[in-house]
């Protein structure tokens, strides 16, 4: 290491885009964006399930695409826009992939559910009617320990009927 | 007039009502909570699988700034806390002090201010470690000159633990020896691990103030563990308050004590602080209670076609501390239900078990205390005799049966089955599947060289634990409890001494209310979880919670009932015996309009009480189960193999399951759902190794593999249902069934695509290469 | 769980982040999707001083037809792959590969550049895109060089990149109208590393086969060029007789190890078995697309 190189900070300002109000913090770098969402925020709905980026639990939206919130640094999303479960409803009121895993039992612990939901409803905006193929290989990167994914995949199904009778 | 709206009571599916918090994110998971002041805890875990400890420098530890304490073993022992019993009678280290027995054992804690800087300083910790020989298998553990590993116990001279039997021994070695023919099964059930999605932890709160101490807790069981919690740590009962919040899955994980509990309450009550403990998965698979590791050997006495005699030797890896959850009495568990669905007249059951280098447990994993692996034993050997006797493995089955005319039958091994119809389930089954058709398609499959398999599993086991005179878990009896309060303006309130993780409990119990009292499910609210408010129980595993605090809240519910009589008759001036009860209504008979609601009753038990009688609209009750439960069904798996990679492919899953009346269907289904999931990747993948060094391989999920929505196949769910006849609601319980009977459907299918090669096992998890070298040594390999 | 602290820059440019990297000497590390380096790092197997994060930099995101070569730029995701269709058809290789990149949400993030730097022997793209003869576009202080992927790899998870360098492109050759491939991986699940993975890429001219690549991913300490198959393909027509010889010789060059995944024995044989299946696979690609 060259004796001149000065050691740069170990933190930094940012502001982050969350549920669409802009939050600001001064985190170290290697906080994790999980950690950022629920210490630094208080929003306890994003959860941590693993540490090696295999379980989707902690599955955000980052302009629009789902990642593991738990392998991407919080300060990598400065200036962008993320959104949590807590982003989900429209006010007072359930986004269709709520209301599709209430009425058709898609969960039982409700662990993985936030990550699962998000993944779900990028799904639909990317491709509103999706068989249950294309459901079963988008969201295999969200484990679910309970449901045995079946009633999962009838919650999408019932989502994007949903949707598509709104639109 | 009340509305006259149908009363959602049992049979309903009702969609549940805890959902709302759980799809809004605003689940309260232990990791959620946050307290004023609150440190976190971490530890150091041992690299090796046995050494001994030279010395523990936690200097550099200690000098980080946020580091608040440094907890060794050494300190723990000062208060006497480095060791703790186990629900096995065994003790168990806390912080290591002498040695470290499993890779992956606490050795010290860090408490800090951040978890981010806790996990710096454990960096910073130096332990010098002694490394001795590590004993990976029960085999080596109880050979000649073995390490001895529990070297800490005074008398221990070697790594046995345990012996065990049940059955009849001289009764069992006659059917062998007057036997046709005796078909034996060798088969090993992997150590496996219950990884729900949550992990472990807890927010440890000595308040010194108060003299209270609040521990917040991922506990399936928290009046168990608060009473333990007194005994260990000697703080006073009714001091200590256990609150169990939102789990995100159990499966039994969450029934032992861990170390960490024990040790970030200690560090609360040094530090005068409030102390989380949230393990990482790593933490959680490599030393929190696995599931089975268990060597068994089966041998199947069969005389003139029928099973004349079962004799099963097993051999179980313990860990380096006994811990098995499971009531005191049995070592093994309930595996004596070895006998399963047969009417077989003599078995006899032999188990050892060894303490070995590894993370200690066993019973966990919805195993229904070792039925999983009695299942698994019992499933595959018959499948096995089958093939050997030229018989078609369901008929060999079949006529095999308890019949339904032997109920209550009493079995071998001292079970008296409550209530059974294996044929209906099986016939259903086999109808669900097109069997013959399916066995036409295999055969000219075969012609073709494709290689269809089809897998049966009929399953008997058993829940409900249990008559309090016969089970129970570290002295403390089984029995469970409700306690139903309704309000002067007709809602409820139900507390129950069980603690959901996501079976349902909120919608469940409620309907039952429903049933019994009149009131919808929305308007009983269920309480379960915080020891403070609920009445006492062994809490939610093993499938207890239906068979136990299911029939404690339809007692209570009918003690208020019996209570709204005596108010609706006084209300309505006409005799208790001259009303008829329905549907939330007491009315005169013959004068229909003469009638009152549950909800007048309810109002009346605060304003309006007959002269003399108690105010108030409440009662209490602990049930003591008679018997336990017997659910039963029939599993059909249908796969296909890939002869260039061994891989094979589900085609086709049909489950049939009776677990008598099913209160909430859709529940029902998405309990059989997961478990069929579970029993799945049991067969196909899940697996905690070790190599010889006793490193663990299995410690994380890209070693221990959890299956996808991809992997995971589609059920398709039948039902018959036998009611139970001492349960109060004829109801069975659910939430182990289909880990019990799965994981034989699936290796039984696999078999099977073989079969006719005679091949006659493959041992689990049933990975691709396992196929391929068994379809190379038949020469079928592509 | 909890990475060690490190210093972080997001460079406007890659010269600026050139800069950075030159400044951290072997201390500092390219941050593209981070999909495989920040799991090292919340596991502490990796601890940089300093990392350089390049998601800010523009222009190094499409994917560009043209010149003789597919150029995919540095800030491509696995996703975007997925979903392209230029990847379709005669790159089919490319195509059939991506979606079995780890899993759909890591997908999103995670760099074809980044997966090549990070050289991981069970990296499935380093094999698709040898089998492609594709190299990659380092960019140093010195300026830019291509190197090919046959030397770029230097053993597991060791590349010939300075650490003063970026890959800011991967080049994949235009291997002409009439070609096909796939990319074969068996998983033991979706998200884990190959067992095996065969990648085969043909191109064919006057009904034989021009150049074939044949490349094998977790049979040995890089990704790994059948170098005997495919020139025991070359000038050759695909038939029976000629894609089984391929087949065993792909096999023959295969250094599998037996672990929990199998036995040596069992994933050479997989190694035949796929590089037949691929190869049956791309003279079906081929007759398609000239049709």
């Amino acid at each position: 290491m060259t004796a001149a190189v000065e050691t740069a900070s170990l933190t930094r300002a940012i502001t982050v885009t969350v549920n669409g109000e802009a939050r600001s913090a001064d985190v170290e770098n290697r906080l994790l964006l999980v950690h950022f969402l629920r210490q630094t925020l208080g929003l306890t709905g994003t959860h941590v399930g693993c540490d090696t980026t295999s379980c989707g639990a902690c599955t955000v939206l980052l302009d629009g695409r789902p990642v593991k919130s738990c392998t991407v640094f919080a300060v990598m999303a400065e200036g962008r826009e993320v959104t949590t479960v807590e982003g989900l409803a429209p006010a007072g009121g359930l986004h269709p992939v709520q209301e599709g895993f209430h009425e058709e039992h898609g969960l039982q612990c409700g662990f993985c559910t936030p990550g699962m939901m998000l993944a779900s409803a990028a799904l639909l905006a990317e491709n509103p009617e999706p068989t249950e193929e294309e459901i079963r290989w988008a969201l295999s990167g969200n484990i679910c320990r309970c449901t045995g994914y079946q009633n999962i995949v009838k919650a999408v199904q019932y989502a994007g009927a949903k949707m598509k009778e709104g639109s | 007039m009340a509305a006259t709206e149908a009363i959602r009571g049992i049979g309903h599916s009702v969609k549940r009502l805890e959902d709302g918090r759980f799809i809004r994110g605003r689940g309260n998971y232990v990791e959620d909570i946050v307290l004023p002041r609150m440190l976190h805890l971490e530890f150091l875990r041992s690299p090796l699988a046995h050494a001994r400890i030279r010395s523990i420098d936690t200097s550099a530890a200690e000098a980080v700034p946020g580091v608040v304490a440094v907890v060794t073993g050494e300190l723990l022992a000062q208060h006497n806390l480095a060791w703790m019993p186990t629900l096995s009678g065994d003790t168990q280290a806390v912080l290591a002090t002498d040695k470290v027995r499993f890779q992956g054992q606490e050795v010290a804690a860090v408490i800090a201010e951040s978890p981010y800087v806790a996990k710096d300083a454990t960096e910073l910790i130096d332990v010098d470690y002694e490394p001795l020989e590590p004993v990976t298998s029960p085999q080596q553990a109880l050979a000649e000159g073995a390490p001895v590993i529990r070297d800490d116990k005074e008398g221990q001279a070697s790594n046995h633990i345990y012996s065990w039997e049940a059955g009849d021994r001289e009764a069992t070695d006659r059917a062998l020896a007057q036997a046709d023919r005796v078909i034996s099964l060798d088969t090993f059930y992997p150590r496996c691990h219950p990884a729900p999605l949550e992990c472990c932890g807890c927010v440890a709160d000595v308040d010194a103030g108060t003299g209270k101490t609040t521990i917040y807790m991922t506990s399936q069981a928290p009046h168990a563990h608060r009473t333990l919690f007194a005994i260990v740590t000697g703080l006073p009962e009714h001091k200590i308050r256990i609150v169990s919040p939102d789990i995100g899955g159990g499966f039994g994980n969450k029934v032992p004590i861990y170390p960490g509990y024990v040790v970030a309450t200690a560090a609360s009550l040094l530090l005068g602080r409030p102390v989380k403990w949230i393990e990482d998965r790593t933490g959680n698979l490599i030393s929190t209670g696995f599931a089975r590791d268990y060597h068994m050997h089966g041998e199947l006495a069969v005389k003139d076609g029928r099973m004349s005699g079962l004799r099963v030797k097993l051999l179980s890896d313990n860990g380096a501390f006994f811990a098995d959850a499971q009531p005191t009495k049995l070592k093994a568990g309930l595996f004596h239900i070895v006998t399963g669905s047969y009417d077989i007249p003599a078995a006899h059951v032999e188990t050892e078990g060894a303490y070995t280098n590894k993370a200690p447990g066993g019973v966990a994993y919805r195993c229904s205390f070792r039925v999983t692996e009695a299942s698994y034993l019992i499933e595959r050997l018959v499948q096995t005799a089958a093939y050997e006797l030229g018989e078609d493995p369901v008929e060999f089955r079949r006529k095999n049966f308890i019949r339904p005319d032997q109920f209550p039958y009493k079995s071998a091994t001292g079970f008296t089955y409550d209530s059974g119809d294996y044929e209906a389930a099986l016939d259903l089954a086999l109808e669900k599947l097109g069997y013959e058709e399916l066995k036409r398609e295999q055969a000219e499959a075969r012609k073709q060289g494709k290689l269809i398999g089809v897998g049966i599993a009929t399953f008997t086991e058993v829940v409900g634990a249990g008559h309090g005179a016969d089970y129970d878990i570290a002295g403390l009896r089984m029995n469970d409890g409700a306690e139903l309060r309704i309000h002067p303006t007709g809602k409820a309130v139900l507390k129950l001494s069980v603690k959901s993780q996501g079976q349902g409990h909120e919608t469940t119990f409620a309907q039952i209310v429903a049933e019994e009292l009149g009131l919808q499910p929305e308007d009983v609210e269920v309480q379960e979880g915080d020891t403070d408010h609920t009445p006492y129980g062994l809490g939610t595993y093993a499938s207890r919670s239906t068979p136990v605090s299911g029939a404690a809240t339809s007692m209570v519910a009918r003690k208020l009932r019996k209570k709204a009589q005596a108010i609706a008759a006084h209300l309505l001036e006409a005799s208790e015996d001259d009303l008829e009860w329905s549907e939330g209504r007491f009315s005169v008979r013959g004068a229909p309009e003469k009638s009152t609601s549950i909800q007048d009753i309810a109002f009346a038990a605060y304003t309006n009480i007959p002269e003399g009688m108690e105010g108030g609209l409440e009662g209490v009750h602990y049930y003591d189960p008679p018997n336990m439960t017997y659910p039963f069904g029939t599993y059909a798996v249908v796969v296909e193999i890939d002869r260039g990679t061994g891989a094979w492919k589900v085609r086709k899953v049909v489950a049939v399951d009776d677990c008598g009346v099913r209160i909430n269907p859709m529940i029902v289904e998405g309990q059989i759902m997961g478990g069929l999931t579970e029993g799945f990747a049991i067969a196909a993948m899940e697996l905690i190794d070790f190599d010889e060094d006793g490193n663990c391989i299995g410690a994380n999920f890209m070693d221990y593999l959890i299956p996808t929505s991809w992997e995971t196949p589609a059920f398709e769910l039948g039902m018959t249902e036998t009611p139970s006849p001492h349960h109060p609601l004829g109801a069975k319980g659910i939430g182990e069934s289909a880990t019990v009977g799965a994981p034989a459907a699936f290796v039984n299918a696999v078999v099977d695509a073989l079969a006719h090669t005679g091949v006659r096992n493959l041992e689990m998890p049933v990975t691709s290469d396992k196929v391929w070298e068994a379809l190379k040594e038949a020469e079928l390999a592509e | 769980m909890y990475p060690a602290s490190f210093e972080y820059h997001a460079p406007a440019s890659v010269d600026e982040a050139l800069a950075l990297l030159e400044r951290y000497g072997d201390e500092g590390k390219v941050l593209a999707g981070g999909q495989s380096l920040i799991p090292l790092m919340k596991l502490r197997f990796a601890s940089p001083r300093a990392l350089v994060d390049l998601n800010r930099v523009q222009g190094l995101d499409t994917i560009e037809e043209g010149g003789g070569h597919l150029k995919i730029g540095a800030l491509v995701r696995h996703r975007d792959c997925e979903r392209s269709e230029k990847l379709r058809g005669r790159y089919g290789v490319l195509a059939d590969a991506a979606p079995q990149i780890s899993d759909p949400i890591v997908r999103n993030l995670g760099t074809v550049a980044g997966s090549l730097a990070h050289a991981d022997p069970q990296g499935d793209w380093g094999s698709a895109l040898l089998a492609a003869r594709a190299e990659v576009e380092a960019t140093g202080p010195a300026g830019t060089r291509t190197i090919s992927l046959d030397d770029l790899f230097d053993g597991p998870f060791t590349t010939t990149l300075e650490p003063t360098e970026i890959v800011t492109a991967v080049r994949v050759p235009d291997p002409g109208p009439r070609a096909g491939g796939t990319y074969l991986k068996l998983e033991r699940k979706v998200g884990d590393f190959a067992t095996v993975g065969v990648a085969v890429h043909v191109s064919f001219s006057n009904g034989t086969v021009g150049r074939a690549g044949i490349a094998l991913t977790a049979v040995g300490p890089r990704n790994l060029r059948a170098t005997a198959a495919e020139e025991a393909l070359q000038g050759a027509t695909l038939d029976d007789n000629t894609i089984r010889q391929a087949a065993e010789l792909a096999a023959q060059a295969a250094e599998p190890r037996s672990d929990h995944r199998g036995s040596a024995d069992y994933k050479r044989s997989v190694v035949r078995v796929f590089t037949e299946r691929g190869l049956r696979k791309a003279a079906e690609t081929a007759r398609e697309e000239e049709r």
